[in-house]
Parts: C-alpha cells; structure tokens; sequence
C-alpha cells in the first residue's frame, strides 16, 4: 500500500509537470479558462448560497440552546457563529462539498474523454492534452474559489440573522454586535488561503484520477468516487497543516 | 511512405508481437487485417507512436520515429491524421468546432482562412448541413465522416483509420471505406485502416498485411488474397460462408482463365 502511494504521487508529479506548461495557443486557453470559471465556479454559486444560509441557521440555533450562562454575554452567539464560518466551515467544510460537485465533475468528464479515445486524438495531433483540458480547469477554480469562499461566509452569517429575525431566540441587535464584536481580519485571509489550497488539491486530484482511467464507464464512476475520497482526505490533511502553519 | 522493421512487443512478459515487418506506400490504402486479438491494434498504436516497440523500427519517409526529439516528433504529429473507431470526436464542440479544433491549435491560419479549410473538409465529406450540430446529434456514419473531415482538415502525409466500419451498416461502411480510398488518391496520403471487414478488403485494400497471433503470416493485395496458400489467412478470409461460395465461384474463373490462356 504505501509503494502504490509512492508510486501513485510520482505518477501525479508527473503529470503536474505536463498540466503546468505554457499554454500552446492562449486565445484557446482564456476561452477555455472562462468556460470552466463559468462551469465550475459560477454554477456552484446556488449550491453554496443554499448550503451556506442553512448551516449559519443551524449554527446560530445550536450556539444559543447550547450557550445559556448568566457569565457569558448574550452578544456570544452572533461572535460564535462568525468565528465558526470565518475559520471552519467557509473554507473546509465548504471545500468538502465542493469536492463531490466540482472533484466528481472532472474525474468523470476527463475519464470519459480518455476511455472515448478524445486524448488519444489530441495526443495523436500533437497537443499537449494534459495542459489543454487540465490547465484551464485548475487556474479556473482556484481563480474563482475565493469568491465562494467569501460568498460562504457572507451567506452563513445571513441564514444566523434569519435566525434572529424569525425566532425569539436571539434579538437581531444582540446578533449584529455579537458578529461585529472582536473582528479578526486575518481570519477571512486564512479562509480564502486555505480555499486556494483546497481547490488546486480538488481539481488536481480530480484530473488525476480521471486522466488516467483505463477500461469502460465502470472505472470512469469508480474513478469519480476515489477522486472525491483522496481530495476529501487531502483536504483534512492540508486543513490541519495549514491551520497550524497560519494561525499559531 | 510508413516502414515497420521487426517490430516486437511485450505486455507484462507476454509478447504481443513478433519481429513484424512491413512496408505502408505513399498513395496507396494498406490494411492491416486479422482477428480481433491478433495484435492488430497494438501494431497500429506502435505504428502511430502511441506505444513503444520494445525492439525494432518504424520509419516514416525514412525518419526513425524512436531517434526523434520531442520537437521533431511534435512536428510529425502535425503530419497525422486519426480516424478512431468510436470516432473520438469532442462532445462540446460541434462539427464545425471538431474540424477547426486542429486547425486552431496547430495552424497559423487566419480564422477566416480556418473557417474556409474547414467548411472545404465538411464539405468534402458531404456534410454541408451539419455545421452546427453536435456529435451527439448526428448518427454513426456522420461521426465517422465527421472523424475524417477533423483528420483531413491540417493536409495530412500520413492517414490511420482504426476499424472505421465498426457498428456501421453496410451501406454506409461501403460509403466510407470509398471516402478513405478517394482521399488516399486525391492527396497522395499514406493511409493504414486497421480492419476485420472483408467487404472493405476487396473493395479498398490495395496493398493487405495480415496479423495472426502477433505474426505477420501474410502480406499482399486484394487480387493475391484468394489464391493464398496460407492456412491461417484463408481460415480467416473465408470464415463465413459468403465468402467460401466467393472463393468457389473465384476458383472457377481463375481455371478458365488459365485454360483460355493454355488452350
């Protein structure tokens, strides 16, 4: 098992080293760039949106049944709230979904080309496909993420103020102040680097997987599912590596 | 002109290939047939570059396709054409998109000039209508027109054709087999077709390489192939009973040509 990781990360350097090669025509790849940017970010704005505002809801209902102490301040739940979506779940739980969107879109897309022979024949032309399909998808989403990951944030925070407009839970005021109360920029800085991680080990590993299939429609799905599995591991890898490195 | 000069090659210890020699002429449709399994695909593969012979040359023009440079053999790629048997046509790009795709890629043609090159091949092919459709809204036959059109579309010196019959009915497999001869002799390509199909054997194949098991057992053209004394050609050559009645009937008139010449 780890010579076939080994061999399995060599066999990924490789390939990033064919991916990161200056473009052979640039007008196709900026078309190419716009296409995934739209494909893969932009259609994910409704997922995140709807993702975001529920999770912010259920974080800011759980922070006030759970946080009820005459010695803690009303104003918690909105502080506790933000810091959970700013730190957490914006960046990496965010990431996780958009693993099984975004990851299984690629690895299937680019194992179906492979198994149809479409590599083969831009191979055979000549053209380095690795760098044509890949390249576009990478600098894409990882261009893109951070627009996702602040959206994330800002929604989450808009499905805690639902919270308080619609129950008597919370009041908004105390909500407002508690999400405007000891504000940390860096902790948006540290969410969006970390998305960038997370996007360029989501379509990298994603790529991979489908880029290298062998066989029929059956390997295509079974690499669709190893690509979602290995970047949602990598990612939890990288989340705790990179929240030791930026916020010790 | 495409050489093949004892050519082997391994998978995992099993030899796939054997020492196959051939010689592909420029202007000519050069089939390579054989039972599906005999190692026919895995020559074209070696052929085209895709796999590496683990002995033996192939030589295009008389360029050693191993000695080549990165650059070189990008530059010999450009010279190819590929016809895939699932036609390998992109998904996203229409007709018109698939046939332009290499002339954008690897041209320095103007758009318009691309566009003008592109509608000639599309024409070429009888698919004038179709500009705008996808791949998935056009039948087998049109895919593989469509294949031909992309393949043609950069003026290639050499032309490969991997079972461009397969899942096609007669009719239309007839139409694209006398695609592929005209544009052989129209341009002068070399043009290899890897095939299973007897009808495209005496319709088109002007000079036929037979694999058997990885061997080269028999090489020689639609006239000679009913009069080979090879076993394992003739088993496969007249497997059905179409062609047994076509050997019977083709044996009678080869004696009464040979009487008419001996009286």
């Amino acid at each position: 098992m780890i010579i076939g990781s080994i061999k399995s990360f060599g066999r990924y350097c490789v390939f990033m080293n064919h991916v990161f090669r200056v473009p052979e025509k640039w007008k196709e790849f900026f078309k190419q760039l716009i296409f995934e940017i739209n494909k893969l970010g932009v259609d994910s704005i409704p997922l995140v949106i709807i993702i975001s505002i529920f999770i912010g809801a259920v974080i800011c209902i759980q922070m006030t049944i759970n946080i009820v102490s005459p010695l803690i301040p009303s104003y918690s739940t909105g502080l506790a709230t933000r810091e959970i979506l700013l730190l957490e779940f914006s960046s990496t739980m965010m990431s996780l979904i958009l693993a099984g969107k975004v990851g299984s879109n690629i690895a299937s897309e680019i194992g179906t080309m492979r198994v149809t022979e479409q590599i083969d024949a831009m191979e055979i032309m000549g053209i380095n496909s690795a760098s044509f399909i890949v390249l576009p998808k990478i600098v894409g989403f990882v261009l893109f993420v951070p627009v996702l990951c602040v959206l994330s944030m800002f929604m989450g925070l808009i499905g805690g103020a639902l919270v308080a407009e619609f129950t008597s839970m919370l009041t908004m005021g105390n909500y407002i102040f508690g999400i405007q109360s000891f504000f940390n920029e860096w902790y948006v800085w540290y969410g969006i680097i970390k998305t960038l991680v997370f996007a360029f080990i989501i379509t990298s590993v994603a790529a991979y997987y489908g880029y290298y299939v062998k066989g029929g429609s059956l390997e295509v799905g079974q690499a669709s599912t190893k690509a979602v599995v290995s970047s949602s591991i990598l990612i939890l890898l990288a989340d705790v590596i990179l929240t030791k490195l930026l916020l010790q | 002109m495409i050489e093949a000069k004892n050519v082997s090659k391994w998978f995992d210890g099993v030899q796939v290939l054997h020492d196959i020699s051939a010689v592909f002429e420029t202007g000519k449709t050069n089939l390579i047939i054989g039972q599906s399994g005999s190692g026919k695909t895995v020559f074209m593969k070696c052929l085209i570059g895709l796999m590496t012979p683990e002995e033996g040359e192939i030589l295009y023009d008389g360029r050693k396709f191993r000695a080549l440079n990165s650059e070189q053999k990008r530059q010999l790629r450009s010279e190819i054409g590929m016809l895939f048997q699932g036609s390998a046509l992109f998904d996203n790009e229409t007709v018109l998109g698939n046939v332009m795709f290499p002339l954008k890629m690897l041209s320095k043609m103007s758009h318009e000039e691309q566009l003008e090159r592109a509608h000639f091949c599309i024409k070429r092919v009888g698919l004038e209508n179709a500009d705008n459709k996808f791949p998935s809204e056009i039948s087998g036959g049109m895919q593989k027109r469509v294949a031909i059109a992309r393949a043609i579309a950069l003026n290639p010196k050499y032309l490969f054709c991997d079972e461009p019959n397969s899942g096609l009915d007669p009719r239309t497999s007839i139409l694209i087999d006398n695609l592929l001869s005209d544009i052989t002799h129209e341009y002068g390509i070399t043009t290899i077709i890897n095939t299973h199909d007897m009808n495209s054997v005496l319709g088109i194949g002007e000079h036929i390489v037979f694999i058997n098991k990885g061997h080269c057992d028999w090489s020689g053209d639609d006239k000679t192939i009913f009069r080979s004394k090879s076993e394992s050609l003739n088993d496969f050559v007249f497997a059905s009973k179409l062609f047994r009645e076509v050997k019977l009937f083709l044996e009678r008139e080869y004696e009464a040509e040979e009487n008419s010449d001996n009286p």
